[in-house]
């Protein structure tokens, strides 16, 4: 096989990998935030809930969470699993996964935030609401950033993951051109690759803080 | 019109009475400073009259609009609406200033009075320069918070307690958290407020200051009002406590 059709192909993995990894973050972002008030909620039935929820997703290994996800409509419910279904399952085990450490990420910075930004806003008006939007979470956004990069990271090279279902990703295509062809070539590119995707991934969130930079 | 009336005032946090029982009012264009010894309670009368704190007994209220009163020996607040209505007459001047680190200094002062009060975003942009050229701030507009020294920021902080045109301002310990250099440059503000006959109540250790510009002085120990007088009567008074706080300021110096 023409190298060039091997890139091809590892490229279209590639494409998988991202938009797994786009959309893990564009919805465990907010999914995160919304955890992250229950496990703050002043009503104890909520604190409970999110924190079992929070310690499972971080305390199994999100190969298990994609497998249960992936099987479990099958063997819980006996349904049939159509060809589809691996893709929405590999979206809602990484979703439901990051949802959790970013929950935790935003309860720390939240709850970092010093008491009298809370009381000058009470003074000045602002209702609790008007307070979270416009005064602790731009601030909260900025305390998180280091730890936000982290995870961003660690999803980049967590997409290859979703090979343990048959989703054809940079990695799962990586490796069956490997063996097919008997040749490392093809994790070299996936290697190079994934170490591109990293560095823009950086790049990116390094951008982003110097952009919240304009304050301290 | 008594601007601020405070009765009976109770504060207890867990077991420790901080507030015993705490009378006194603040009429329009009143200024009053509130002295006493450490611990004596005179940052949580402010707290309870901002309600950044919930009181335990007695009842206050702003222009005659009850804030909170006893019923059947609770405690109760007015109803949600009303107390947004009164939280209006208002301000409060932080020790640590706690300006939004986030907004400029000019979005410090406008983002209230345009996103919360939704006034006019042209008239309230012009009264906040005029607020920032009266406290000798005007290149500072587009500065953050951070590059401001503790006297700016102090300022800012009263711009912006200003922008809201509350009907008294409270000050707790205004000069505390500066050197002495400063002390001057925040009392001369504090002091031309006075010259616009704002109301305010100050917490405050600079005696010389408050004699200076109080009308009435409120000194407190161990949780009551010891002394409720004029500056003069206030230096004149032989009461003991205030013989020997006022004293061991005096040794300080
Ligand atoms: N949130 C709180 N929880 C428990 N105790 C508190 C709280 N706030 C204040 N206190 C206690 O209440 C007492 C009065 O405190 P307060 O801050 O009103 O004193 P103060 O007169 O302002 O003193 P200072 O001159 O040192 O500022 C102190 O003993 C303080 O430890
Ligand atoms: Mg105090």
């Amino acid at each position: 096989m023409p190298i060039s059709i091997i890139l091809t192909k590892i490229l279209e993995g590639m494409g998988v990998s991202v938009l797994l990894f786009a959309v893990t973050l564009v919805f465990s972002l907010p999914l995160g935030l919304l955890i992250s008030f229950g496990r703050m909620s002043k009503y104890s039935i909520l604190r409970v809930i999110t924190s079992v929820y929070i310690s499972i997703m971080r305390g199994t290994p999100l190969m298990l969470q994609l497998m249960v996800i992936y099987f479990g409509p099958y063997y819980i419910f006996g349904l049939t699993i159509s060809p589809e279904w691996k893709n929405f399952a590999a979206a809602i085990s990484f979703v439901l996964n990051y949802a959790a450490y970013f929950a935790e990420i935003y309860r720390a910075g939240i709850e970092s935030m010093p008491k009298g930004q809370y009381e000058a806003a009470r003074i000045l008006g602002y209702s609790r609401a008007q307070t979270f939007v416009r005064i602790i979470f731009p601030q909260v956004v900025k305390r998180i950033l280091p730890p936000v990069t982290n995870e961003t990271i660690t999803l980049v090279k967590d997409t290859s993951l979703a090979y343990t279902i048959g989703i054809l990703e940079m990695f799962s295509t990586a490796r069956a051109l490997a063996s097919a062809e008997a040749s490392m070539l093809p994790f070299v590119f996936a290697g190079v690759l994934y170490y591109i995707l990293n560095a823009v991934v950086a790049a990116v969130m390094v951008k982003i803080e110097k952009k919240m930079n304009y304050f301290r | 019109m008594k601007v601020l009336e405070m009765k009976h005032i109770k504060k207890t946090f867990d077991d420790l009475e901080v507030l015993k029982d705490i009378s006194f009012d603040v009429s329009e264009g009143e200024v009053v400073s509130i002295i006493g010894p450490s611990g004596s309670g005179k940052s949580t009368i402010l707290r309870c009259a901002t309600m950044l704190e919930e009181i335990d007994g007695g009842e206050f209220s702003y222009l005659g609009k009850r804030a909170a009163w006893q019923e059947n020996g609770r405690t109760v607040y007015a109803p949600k609406g009303e107390l947004r209505e009164i939280r209006k007459n208002f301000g409060l001047v932080f020790q640590s200033f706690n300006l939004f680190p986030h907004y400029s200094v000019i979005r410090n002062l406008t983002d209230a009075p345009i996103n919360i009060q939704k006034r006019d975003k042209t008239e309230v942009y012009k009264e906040a320069r005029d607020l920032l050229a009266q406290m000798g701030l005007s290149d500072k507009e587009n500065a953050y918070p951070y590059q401001l020294s503790g006297g700016q920021s102090h300022r800012v902080a009263i711009a912006r307690a200003l922008a809201l045109q509350p009907k008294i301002l409270f000050f707790d310990e205004p000069t505390s958290a500066l050197d002495p250099e400063l002390t001057g440059e925040v009392l001369k503000v504090i002091r031309s407020l006075t010259e616009r006959r704002m109301t305010m109540v100050i917490v405050t250790h600079e005696m010389n200051f408050a004699r200076d510009i109080s009308d009435r002085m409120i000194f407190m120990d161990g949780g009551v009002i010891v002394e409720d007088c004029t500056p003069e009567e206030m230096f004149a008074s032989d009461n003991e406590r205030l013989r020997g706080f006022l004293g061991k300021l005096e040794g300080g110096y």
